[in-house]
């Protein structure tokens, strides 16, 4: 019997022959990502960073993204910790407010690599299966542990195959996807278990590939992976990653899945997540004509160039409905200039979108376009829970970016089939 | 000892609401946001020995640990549900908050019952009805035992 990617990458990381499911693995991990609550973690651990310091000043990727600018004095001080802790341990991976979320950066900055394993305090860690790598979300307790000792468990799961045909229609990406997958299996359905994607992937940009990597975690997967290819090799020699500086991993073609799901992608539709459940699938279609208050274009699931160009081209020459707000945040500075580069972002704010600085912006209500209670989003984020957004009697809608484009064009909810010429 | 009863797929933004991340970290701070988007009684009507009895799924979302340092502070016994989601799964392991994964004890429960819970043994009685749940391998309840796993991380580096 072969080996599915999870047990292939978990074994040859903690260093055994091979690993089944439900065996609990010892490693070290590549790489640990946190953000702005990396002030929370160092704070559990302050004397035993004295006193120890830190393991290894490699692993940890630390990006500032969650509210940036700093909103308050007491973020602000948050920050400013971080940035002392970087100093104080030589911490090389560092990026300040403005380089972007965090996800995205691990990726265009070749940090995530294929076959690694990776783990994160953050839940949407899970996106480097974009690039075949393992990774995972872990809380704040467990990355100040690793900052410590470096080491920690982790059970193998099983996997589910999720194996996609064909190609998306036009007006159809890869949001579209992601969300009918998650109305599928259910918010719960890959829970414990690591999501393989196979089949058709060649039309799958690393950008489309991470917007579903990214959500994976929305129907509770501990990964969410893609094989690699040439796009994937390519993106990673644009990230200044040389092919031989990583030794990609993927399953036997007799692996044991937990179990196996077909998508043919020419039959998927625009669809919208409705509140307050991510699996609460819709096609556009069954709730056209909704009214929004707000649309967001933005976040590590789709604030990348090809996201805001796909929403430009909708826009171009046209102006956001009066009475709807367009909020626009790039997934980092990166996207940002190539958007800037071409005129991209000219067209979003002469349409009337507002742009926001690279970073989570609205997506976690924090700060930043949270909305009045019985006012109504579509976003392009990964998620629709009650409050999510900082309002808990307000409500999220989810979709693609062109679905936002089209909708804040209308002001209601419209198919971006019908915009698209 | 009181049962607070919750459905399927309660998230971390209704134990605690985003906008306190990162205001928010010490199990002081966060106590009386605790639940506040699900039930708003629960913050300041919980008492040491409380049982919580959900559905499927509960904690899914963010890798947010607030709710687990919290509902550990306030001194909440355990939590017995059909299914926790991965990550606050495994934050509970990290703070020695217990969960107990028992589906057809939830079922079983009637408003009123008694709880008898046998953690060695890996049973819970629910009105005098016996029910099992796995145990948690040894090297993971060496980190629930230990007090958690800042706890269990200071033995290991003082052992070095």
């Amino acid at each position: 019997m072969g080996e599915t990617f999870a047990q292939k990458v978990l074994a040859r990381k903690a260093g055994l022959e091979s690993v089944v499911p439900g065996q609990i693995v010892t490693l070290r991990p590549d790489h640990l990502l946190a953000h702005d609550n990396t002030a929370a973690i160092i704070g559990k651990i302050s004397g035993d960073l004295d006193r120890y310091g830190i393991v290894d000043p490699e692993m940890p990727i630390i990006v500032l993204d969650h509210v940036v600018p700093a909103s308050d004095e007491k973020t602000a001080s948050n920050h400013k910790k971080v940035r002392e802790f970087v100093k104080r341990f030589g911490i090389k991976n560092f990026f300040d407010a403005g380089v972007g979320v965090c996800h995205q950066v691990v990726v265009e900055e070749g940090l995530a690599l294929p076959g690694q394993v990776l783990v994160g305090s953050d839940s949407h860690t899970c996106s480097y299966g974009a690039v075949g790598a393992f990774a995972t979300g872990i809380d704040r307790t467990e990355a100040a542990a690793l900052l410590l000792r470096g080491e920690m468990w982790l059970k193998v799961p099983h996997s589910m195959k999720m194996s996609l045909r064909g190609r998306f229609r036009k007006g159809v990406y890869a949001k579209d996807l992601i969300l009918k997958v998650i109305g599928n299996v259910s918010a719960a359905g890959a829970a414990y278990r690591s999501v393989e994607f196979h089949g058709d992937i060649r039309n799958l940009s690393i950008g489309d590939r991470f917007t579903i990597s990214n959500m994976g975690v929305e129907m509770d997967a501990k990964a969410a992976v893609f094989p690699v290819d040439d796009i994937t090799v390519e993106y990673l020699e644009d990230a200044g990653v040389n092919r031989g500086d990583y030794t990609p991993l993927w399953a036997d073609k007799d692996a044991d899945y937990f179990s196996e799901h077909q998508f043919d992608l020419s039959d998927i539709v625009p669809g919208v997540a409705k509140p307050h459940r991510v699996d609460n699938y819709a096609t556009v279609e069954e709730v056209k004509g909704l009214v929004f208050d707000q649309c967001f274009l933005g976040t590590c699931t789709n604030g990348r160039y090809e996201d805001l160009r796909i929403a430009a081209d909708i826009l171009k020459g046209e102006k956001v409905c009066p009475g709807t707000r367009l909020i626009i945040a790039p997934a980092s500075s990166r996207e940002l200039c190539m958007a800037l580069s071409d005129g991209t972002i000219q067209t979003l704010v002469e349409a009337g979108g507002m742009l926001l600085p690279p970073g989570c912006g609205p997506c976690l209500g924090a700060h930043q376009g949270v909305m009045s209670p019985g006012e109504r989003t579509l976003s392009t984020a990964n998620r629709n829970f009650k409050g999510r957004m900082g309002c808990k009697e307000a409500e999220i809608y989810l979709a693609s970016p062109a679905t936002v484009a089209a909708t804040a064009l209308y002001g209601e909810l419209t198919d971006p089939r019908e915009v698209l010429d | 000892m009181r049962v607070w009863r919750y459905g399927d797929s309660v998230n971390t933004d209704m134990l605690f609401p985003g906008k306190y991340t990162y205001t928010c970290s010490t199990a002081e701070e966060v106590r009386p946001h605790l639940l506040e988007d699900l039930d708003a009684s629960f913050a300041g009507n919980v008492k040491e020995g409380d049982i919580l009895m959900v559905g499927d799924n509960f904690g899914c979302g963010s890798s947010r640990e607030q709710p687990v340092l919290g509902l550990k502070a306030v001194g909440v016994q355990a939590i017995i549900g059909k299914s926790f989601a991965r990550i606050f799964y495994r934050a509970a392991i990290n703070q020695g908050l217990i969960l107990i994964e028992a589906p057809e004890a939830v079922d079983a429960y009637r408003e009123g019952d008694e709880i008898e819970l046998d953690l060695e043994g890996g049973r819970i009685k629910i009105g005098g009805k016996e029910h099992s749940f796995p145990r948690l391998p040894d090297q993971i309840l060496e980190i629930r035992d230990a007090g958690g796993l800042l706890e269990y991380t200071r033995k290991k580096l003082g052992q070095k």
